[in-house]
């Protein structure tokens, strides 16, 4: 490609890439329910999730309500208690975090912050949103079928998940594996999208390096998700089979209820492979993007560059690759050959080191920073203080044998919470209060915020510090009821009144939050397009909120990397990353870029 | 689940490997004078075409389908009730088809490059005919083996066989969707500029279902 000498005013289309041809709707249909426009696919995807959260959290209130005072509420029965147990564990972890991680912010951000005007398959986007949908539905619809929703725990575990002891083994489960299903074949389609967005249409001058650490964490993310996933799909595929024509491929022969079933001879340790082997590194589908977004806000509120940039994307892809290599510490109990034992609890302890290589940057990028308290700001220390929590006790259950003892016990149940549900929620939180300016142009409460987020943050420590206790004591999960245990005294039921009450204030807070969203939509104060003096591209664009094409006429040029803040001798406290070096700095290499092109 | 794990470290390996080579030798935080008339900005993207590796990420999360698929095929092997079905000799004349088909698809890439329209579309459609062919050959294949009382019921060799040939002839008629649409525009005169990518991506498929068929197909043979 040659360069030809142009007007000095004339706009010039990237040379690396072209410039993309723009979706433009034609019906009322076109521009609001099946568009192709990433921005509102984004927030397609995150109202469906937050919905489907909502009902999510509603379940573990009423998990909360039964366990603080057993036998009070007799609406919930143990069958619904386990149903309200497996719905409440797929729902958030699956149709919540992992569709708002990568379905919401992957949409609303990859595009803008790499600088390109949409995603590269924008209507195979638009497919990957409705294909969601579909699954959400048929999740929600499995709660009104005869039997309800399967009961079998979210890890779906058989032979018991599809016996007909369980509860919703007939309908519930079938259809909360075609639901899985479906999730699965509408994720691949969106993460098409978002691996190849980044890789091919950044704007001219992005480099992979200078990429904002939040478009690095959804990337990892949804490379592990594109990988991992296949596995829930093979396994529901076979579990579908088993259930539907009678195929043993995880069904023992065994007898239920005194009648000898048809199967015979199938292993459900190959499920609990199967399955362990995409959940484990969905938590890190789930992780990985929050630790790109809290390095933004962090470095952002603090005015100062994240530290140590290029070890923060490494340890992004190191851990990415370890998390293929560690599912079986979830099988511990399952029982296996020593070595392997040993093995996975070795790749297990090693995934801290990169892990505590992005802690200790956290916590260095504060270290003398020009710290704005503002609310994204306090989600996102508050994050580094539950993460850390949550991933110390990882190391406890990481070893093998003092995994034995605590295995499914409430201790399990804290430690998973806080890791991978209370620290990415924080992170969700503070998204929402950083972004919320940019997707709707105004800001979101200050001070609703700041009672949002201390009341959470402390709230979330009322419930999960006590339950590790409890596990300790012996308290096992997904029990109805531990009235009469002889082991566990009765300060635990104290003790289990007290979590739920913490829980129902935390669930209750939630509502301002929604209030806030809500109110400040109409009422909040204007945002103007950069209200956070932010560097990366999202924050240069021509209107605020952006519209379709993102950057008006122009694409933007990047010159710097996105943590040019509090550079000595600049103007302001931040360069955003379209502005150009001054002076002294690298100039044009013609000869270089001729050979490049 | 050892080649699954073996499969995912090394292409983890290799994702990590590629992405730390493109960012080992850098210095993000330097700023850099392009100029935007002249160019002069570092950070391109990939030579291939936006579709092209699409398809290959695609490729992929298949790569990862099946090589799960066989790892519980040889785990669940080993346990005791795995009674192995005999193959029908048909499955030898579906492989012939399937070869056949992807030599065609060749010859139409062979064509599209040397700007042959009329090669190239003789080679398309001999392509999609012989993948037809493969198609019914396989449900003819089913339909033997059910009649010879290989239920999928009855033994998990049987199960194994209906599910992973089910769903590779589903891969491949994925394939004969992209290939009828670009066939249809074929016939209707498109010109051969606009094809020429579609037919590569098209070639390229049907080689990867290929080889993926020639595993699955020793794989069933050797056990």
């Amino acid at each position: 490609m040659s360069n030809v000498a142009h007007d000095a005013h004339d706009y010039v289309p990237p040379v690396e890439i072209p410039e993309m041809e723009l979706y433009h709707p034609k019906t009322w249909l076109g521009k609001y329910v099946f568009c192709q426009d990433a921005k509102v696919i984004a927030i397609q995807y995150s109202v469906v999730a937050i919905g489907i959260g909502l009902v999510a959290l509603v379940m573990s209130l009423l998990i909360r309500v039964q366990l603080g005072w057993p036998g009070t509420f007799d609406f919930i029965d143990p069958a619904g208690y386990i149903q309200l147990v497996t719905m409440h564990g797929m729902i958030m972890v699956v149709y919540l975090l992992t569709a708002l991680f990568l379905g919401g912010f992957g949409n609303y951000l990859i595009p803008l912050m790499v600088g390109a005007r949409d995603m590269v398959f924008p209507f195979v986007n638009m497919l990957s949103f409705w294909i969601y949908f579909i699954a959400v539905l048929v999740l929600l619809a499995s709660l009104f079928v005869p039997g309800g929703p399967s009961g079998a725990g979210w890890t779906l575990y058989p032979p018991q998940a599809i016996l007909p002891g369980t509860p919703g083994s007939g309908t519930g489960i079938i259809l909360m594996l075609v639901s899985l299903s479906l999730f699965i074949v509408g994720f691949t389609m969106g993460g098409l999208n978002y691996v190849v967005t980044v890789l091919q249409a950044r704007t001219r001058g992005m480099t992979l390096m200078r990429m904002p650490l939040t478009v690095w964490g959804i990337f990892m993310a949804t490379v592990l998700a594109l990988l991992a996933f296949p596995a829930l799909l093979v396994a529901c595929i076979m579990m579908l089979l088993d259930a539907t024509i009678g195929t043993s491929f995880f069904m023992p022969a065994i007898v239920s209820m005194g009648q000898q079933l048809d199967y015979e001879g199938g292993s459900p340790i190959l499920f609990q492979h199967l399955f362990w082997f995409f959940g484990h590194p969905e938590v890190y589908i789930v992780a990985l993007p929050a630790f790109g977004i809290v390095s933004d806000l962090l470095s952002v509120h603090a005015r100062k560059n994240i530290f140590g940039y290029r070890m923060m994307v490494w340890a992004l892809v190191i851990i990415a690759a370890l998390s293929f290599v560690v599912w079986a510490h979830h099988m511990y109990v399952s029982g296996m050959n020593p070595y392997f034992g040993f093995f996975f609890a070795t790749t297990t302890l090693i995934i801290a080191v990169p892990t505590a290589i992005k802690v200790y940057n956290w916590v260095l990028t504060l270290w003398r920073g020009n710290i704005r308290l503002n609310v994204p700001m306090l989600f996102a220390i508050g994050f580094i203080f539950t993460f850390v929590n949550g991933g110390l006790t990882g190391l406890f259950l990481g070893n093998v044998t003092i995994d034995l003892p605590l295995s499914d016990t409430m201790f399990v149940v804290a430690h998973f919470h806080m890791v991978m549900a209370v620290s990415p929620i924080l992170v969700v939180f503070g998204a929402i209060y950083h972004w919320y300016p940019k997707i709707t142009g105004r800001m979101l409460d200050d001070t609703l915020g700041k009672f949002h987020f201390w009341t959470t943050f402390l709230g979330t420590y009322a419930i999960y510090y006590p339950m590790h206790y409890l596990g300790f004591l012996g308290v096992p999960r997904r029990y109805y009821s531990i009235e009469g245990t002889s082991f566990i005294p009765e300060s635990a039921a104290d003790l289990n009144v007290a979590i739920s009450i913490a829980a129902i204030f935390v669930g209750a807070v939630q509502l301002v939050f929604l209030y806030n969203l809500f109110v400040s939509y109409f009422r909040g104060k204007e945002a103007g397009p950069n209200p956070w003096e932010a560097t990366t591209l999202e924050w240069q664009t021509a209107d605020t909120p952006p519209k379709h094409g993102n950057f008006g006429e122009k694409l933007p040029l990047v010159y710097r990397w996105a943590y040019d803040f509090s550079v000595p001798g600049a103007e302001k406290d931040f360069i955003p990353q379209n502005v150009p070096p001054s002076v002294g700095a690298k100039t044009v290499d013609d000869e270089d870029y001729d050979q490049h092109s | 689940m050892t080649i699954s794990l073996i499969f995912m470290s090394a292409l983890m390996l290799v994702i990590a490997w590629w992405i730390i080579k493109q960012t080992v030798n850098t210095q993000p935080w330097e700023a850099e004078a392009g100029h935007p008339e002249i160019g002069g900005f570092s950070g391109r993207s990939l030579p291939q075409p936006n579709s092209k590796l699409g398809l290959f990420v695609f490729l992929a999360v298949v790569t990862s389908l099946f090589s799960l698929f066989i790892s519980a095929y040889m785990m669940r092997m080993e346990l005791g009730d795995w009674r192995p079905l005999s193959d029908p000799d048909l499955l030898w004349w579906n492989s012939a088809a399937l070869v056949f088909s992807s030599i065609a698809m060749q010859w139409a890439l062979i064509a599209a490059k040397k700007n042959q329209i009329e090669t190239m579309r003789n080679g398309m459609l001999i392509g999609g005919f012989f993948a037809i062919a493969f198609m019914a050959g396989q449900l003819i294949a089913w339909q033997q083996l059910i009649a010879s009382g290989y239920m999928a019921q009855s033994n998990p060799a049987n199960a194994f066989f209906y599910l992973i040939t089910g769903l590779h002839a589903l891969h491949l008629l994925g394939g004969l969707v992209v290939w009828s649409r670009t066939t249809i525009k074929l016939l209707a005169g498109a010109r051969l500029e606009q094809l020429r990518l579609s037919v590569e991506l098209c070639a390229f498929y049907w080689h990867f279902l290929l080889v993926i068929w020639v595993i699955l197909f020793s794989l069933l043979l050797s056990t």
